[in-house]
């Protein structure tokens, strides 16, 4: 999986660390507390890089390679900074035989990036999804909340451009 | 309470909501108050109609006008037209079939005539997010009248074991079984836990969505029975994170429920208690196996263990715990409530009730359908789905996603149940139903859920982790061209191999889309390596476009449109595409104006 360390600096503010802290702290204790932080902990931060997992491990009082082994089981969670604009093109059943795969492609080629990858500028990044349950509007993509439905691999250029 | 005249049902489920139906409603309200009848007709914002290739729908009543494809910018229409005047604007009445015959009553059409609703019986019907609509639809009324008059446990759990209810998660055990193990396991300290698996993982595969989404008190309340049944002290439900509005339907219902003293301490004053906490999954699809979601809720990595112990005895924390599927608890207040019998009448000899399936792919009437058990492919693709759009000819159906296998055209007479699935090598699955015409490969849809197979494996045992990897490999090099006819006889002992020895489902059960699809579609395989040759068409490698020169007018729209400039041609003058730079993307076949452009 492309879910290797990450080479972006770490840009995390106190008040995000402090946010992070709050969260721990409710949940200090509790069984199965290690996914609810880090699903917090995504929230906050966007992402899940090495130094946060060092807090959530120091704050919830375990192996920090049992965080990591949480963080790189689940595909939810990420250790990369997202873009700005985050693309997924749902390659469920329903999509697949539509069609979602070519359009996965002439995304990739319009933005010259691959599937769990993101443009040098940090505006796009581009992930294959499991199904968003918008079966019957296959082919789906996704872009942030924006669902784009019934597509043809001739509207990806267009919808994209509108993204500036 | 002012007397309401009309109620507008606006689709809130994950499809519609899509295609803006949140904005729908918003539109409406404000233009109902703008004419001042925001008192006497009402905007409610339901669960899915189970329609979703027309939607947004939007239902108006008493007439029960089927709206479908609406925008917000149709709203004063509907409002000035059919709301004010009475005059039904039939210009976004949902039609049917090629006779264009409009629908005003959505029970009328095929559809629905097949239907039978019973877990979706609340879907679309009420407004999910109010308990008092629940209750009005006799829902509690199962609850209350176990704890008004404490009736036995084992009678209710004899009442599922008799209405012959198995688990609609894929499996097909026996839902009265599996609570009769958990109410007799021992716990030392009296823990035992009810927990509900709604990591809907299935690629396709959406309707417990739709029912968390549609009808969340049921699901509560039949957990709270099952609590009361076996002995449970808390819950859990496991749901997606990847349904945000279903997750946040159930936070709403669960707080609802608390208010109301139907969950927490002391329910309804009867001295039960038990409370509801859920728990988001992460994207893993191995986490819907029982072991591995429990082991998910501990907050580890989700991977599976070895049964037994089976979580009836040992299950969350090392407490009994029982789990059942969100479309099993759907049943169990119907049963209650209607008699265990009447759920008994329905479907085959060992297959009782309905089933609900996600119908999708190449189908005219993509959405959610519930049918009892025995029914055949035929109604399913054919009455009900409508069939393959553009006239393009029903080649298979995929149940049980990637565990389950492909159903081809020549048996599509087979009655739908557990068993009959299994017979032809596919299975029940959790209800993903994705029908396939001519234009896609069976190759390349193994491949697909190989694929799917091999970035979801947990990787804790060896014949999972590396054997479905190997299998990929065998059919990308088929896919490729260059396989060989030994490459199938590998494929096929490998998956004999794999079956046998993996730990969980997971791995078991990868190798049944590539088992079916060689059962019935060998020739397929063949011609990818005999004659090198994808007769579909989709396999990249194995296809090549071309331009008839016949047919090309030179309007220079591919050339244009072609990412590698692999297209030249003078403008008015028949174009050529060059094969070494072609990336087969298809940009070109799908702006062609003039059908120039082959593919084959």
């Amino acid at each position: 999986m492309p879910n290797v360390k990450t080479s972006v600096p770490y840009r995390g503010t106190p008040e995000q660390e402090a946010r992070l802290r709050e969260v721990i702290a409710q949940y200090k204790g509790k069984p199965g507390a290690t996914m609810p932080v880090l699903q917090a902990a995504q929230e906050i931060f966007g992402y899940l890089p090495e130094e946060v997992q060092i807090i959530i491990a120091e704050g919830l009082d375990i192996p920090l390679s049992e965080v990591y082994g949480v963080v790189s089981f689940y595909a939810q969670f990420s250790v990369n900074p997202k873009g700005r604009y985050q693309i997924s093109v749902c390659l469920g059943t329903a999509c697949y035989v539509k069609g979602s795969g070519d359009i996965l492609t002439a995304v990739e080629q319009h933005l010259g990036i691959k599937s769990g990858g993101i443009t040098p500028d940090g505006k796009f990044s581009l992930d294959a999804c499991r199904c968003i349950g918008a079966c019957g509007l296959a082919p789906v993509m996704m872009i942030n909340d924006d669902v784009y439905g019934r597509l043809t691999t001739s509207q990806v250029a267009g919808i994209l451009d509108n993204y500036k | 309470m002012s007397r309401v005249r009309a109620h507008i049902m606006v689709c809130g489920g994950t499809g519609c909501t899509s295609s803006h139906s949140p904005q729908i409603a918003e539109a409406f309200e404000q233009q109902l108050k703008a004419n001042g009848l925001d008192e006497e007709i009402k905007v409610v914002r339901t669960g899915c109609f189970g329609l979703c290739a027309i939607g947004p729908i939007v239902m108006v009543f008493p007439e029960g006008a089927c709206y479908s494809r609406v925008t917000p910018e149709d709203v004063p229409e509907i409002v000035q037209e059919h709301l004010i005047k009475g005059r039904i604007v039939t210009r976004l009445l949902h039609m049917e079939g090629d006779e264009g015959e409009a629908v005003t009553s959505l029970n009328d059409t095929q559809f629905y005539k097949h239907q039978m609703r019973i877990a979706l019986r609340n879907c679309g019907v009420i407004n999910p997010e109010s308990i008092d609509e629940y209750i009005g639809t006799d829902g509690y009324m199962a609850l209350s009248n176990i704890l008004e008059n404490k009736i036995d446990p084992q009678e209710i759990i004899d009442n599922i074991k008799n209405s012959g209810l198995r688990g609609r998660g894929g499996a097909g055990f026996s839902t009265g079984m599996k609570w009769q193990f958990t109410k007799d396991a021992v716990s030392p300290d009296g823990v035992k836990y009810v927990a509900c698996n709604a990591d809907e993982g299935d690629p396709g595969a959406f309707m417990d969505r739709s029912i968390l989404e549609g009808d969340p008190f049921s699901i509560l309340e039949a957990m709270t029975i099952a609590a009361y049944a076996v002995g449970g002290t808390q819950g859990y439900i496991y749901v997606r994170a990847e349904y945000p509005i279903a997750v946040a339907r159930l936070e709403t219902a669960i707080a609802a429920a608390r208010e109301y003293g139907l969950l927490g301490e002391n329910i309804l004053g009867s001295g039960f208690s038990f409370d509801i906490e859920l728990r988001l999954g992460a994207g893993a699809f191995v986490c819907g196996e029982e072991t591995a979601l429990l082991t998910s809720i501990e907050g580890n990595r989700g991977e599976p263990r070895p049964r037994p112990p089976f979580p009836a005895n040992k299950g969350l924390f090392g407490k009994p715990t029982l789990l059942n599927n969100v479309e099993t608890y759907a049943n169990i207040t119907w049963i209650l409530n209607n008699g265990w019998e009447k759920f008994a009448a329905i479907g085959t000899e060992k297959s009782k009730g309905t089933k609900v399936f996600a119908l999708g792919g190449k189908i005219v009437n993509t959405g959610l359908v519930e049918i009892p058990m025995g029914t055949t492919l035929r109604t399913i693709v054919e009455d009900i789905g409508g069939g393959c759009p553009n006239g393009k000819k029903f080649k298979a159906a995929q149940t049980g996603g990637p565990s389950g296998g492909c159903i081809p055209a020549s048996l599509i007479d087979t009655p739908i149940d557990y068993d009959s699935l299994t017979a032809i090598g596919s299975m029940m699955g959790s209800g993903g139903l994705i029908v396939m015409d001519e234009d896609n490969c069976m190759v390349d849809i193994a491949k697909f859920f190989l694929e799917f197979c091999v970035d979801e494996s947990c990787g804790k045992c060896v014949p999972c982790r590396i054997g479905t990897k190997r299998l990929y490999d065998l059919l990308c090099k088929i896919t490729d061209g260059k396989g060989t006819l030994e490459d199938i006889d590998t494929i096929e002992e490998l998956c004999y191999h794999l079956k046998e020895s993996a730990l969980c489902a997971l791995g078991q059960s990868a190798p049944n889309p590539v088992l079916s699809t060689l059962q019935y579609f060998r020739d397929e395989y063949i011609a990818h390596v005999v004659e090198k040759r994808c007769p579909a068409g989709v396999c990249k490698n194995l296809v090549q476009y071309k331009i008839d020169p016949n047919k090309c007018k030179g309007c220079t729209l591919c050339a244009k449109n072609c990412p590698v400039d692999a297209i030249t041609g003078a403008i008015r003058a028949p174009h050529s595409i060059d094969p070494s730079k072609c990336i087969k993307c298809g940009v070109c076949m799908s702006n062609c104006k003039f059908d120039a452009i082959t593919k084959g």
